[in-house]
């Protein structure tokens, strides 16, 4: 039996790491883990202030839950639970929260996985870096490709997730 | 994101010819900054394909003179083929390289 995909959202607002463990809590689970990215202080060697985080709201909803659906059905039983921030993130500030429970620990770690991979390759978010200097400039992305040609490999494609 | 509301006027609806149909298009992130606003109108030939809207987007003349041949065209929030027929219904939406986590 797959797992249950208990929350996708995109917000504007802070994420809350014990509000998305919660949301996946269950007495038969006996792992959870949460993944938490987070604004960093620095990008290729310059340092940053910030991160301005913009969506195509419609689409980022309606990718979220098909990435989170692909993550419950790795799990047997089990819940997912994936909140994507958008709007200006100080430092340290949890941009995704992702969190997986499931009977067994095995599982938690690939569906988790599973999720933040998916979303730097398919979510529709941009991150606009303000650099301490008063720059800005967008981070360079991976191009969205059309869904048949998805898993289909790239010669010379590869990179830093 | 907020999306302003459509408005559609009966004498400029009147005034697209039968073989042309206008394509409302949502940019985002650079590409909205290359287009100078997060929506654009643009007049295609009927049955045109996401590769000739991202050709026209292309010869407006403007900023998006820099958009990339390859931009991905999102159509009903779906990404599409270079040679995919728009219908002029169809939610449009021209999508840079993505960058989430």
């Amino acid at each position: 039996m797959k797992g249950r995909v208990v929350l996708t959202r995109i917000t504007e607002n802070a994420i809350d790491p014990s509000a998305l463990l919660a949301a996946v809590a269950d007495h038969g689970h006996g792992a959870h883990l949460l993944f938490l990215g987070t604004v960093r202080d620095h990008a290729d060697g310059r340092p940053v202030a910030g991160m301005g985080y913009e969506a195509y709201v419609d689409m980022a909803e309606t990718t979220l839950a098909a990435i989170a659906e692909e993550a419950a059905t790795r799990l047997e039983g089990g819940a997912v639970a994936v909140v994507h921030r958008i709007g200006e993130l100080e430092l340290g500030e949890v941009s995704v929260g992702i969190a997986i429970g499931s009977p067994h620990r095995a599982p938690v770690y690939d569906a988790n996985r599973h999720v933040i991979e998916e979303i730097k390759k398919r979510l529709p978010v941009w991150k606009h870096e303000h650099y301490t200097n008063g720059d800005a400039a967008w981070v360079e992305g991976t191009p969205l490709r059309p869904e048949a040609a998805r898993g289909e490999r790239v010669a010379g494609e590869g990179g830093e997730a | 994101m907020k999306t302003d509301p459509v408005h559609i006027d009966p004498a400029l609806a009147d005034a697209v010819p039968p073989d042309r149909m206008q394509i409302d298009v949502l940019f985002f992130a650079s590409y909205r900054e290359l287009a100078g606003a997060r929506r654009r109108s643009v007049m295609l030939p009927a049955g045109a394909s996401a590769g000739d809207l991202v050709h026209a987007l292309r010869a407006l003349g403007d900023g998006l003179v820099a958009l990339p041949e390859g931009a991905a065209v999102v159509v009903n929030q779906r990404v599409v083929r270079p040679d995919h027929s728009i219908a002029p219904d169809d939610e449009v939406a021209l999508l840079p390289p993505v960058a989430g986590g």
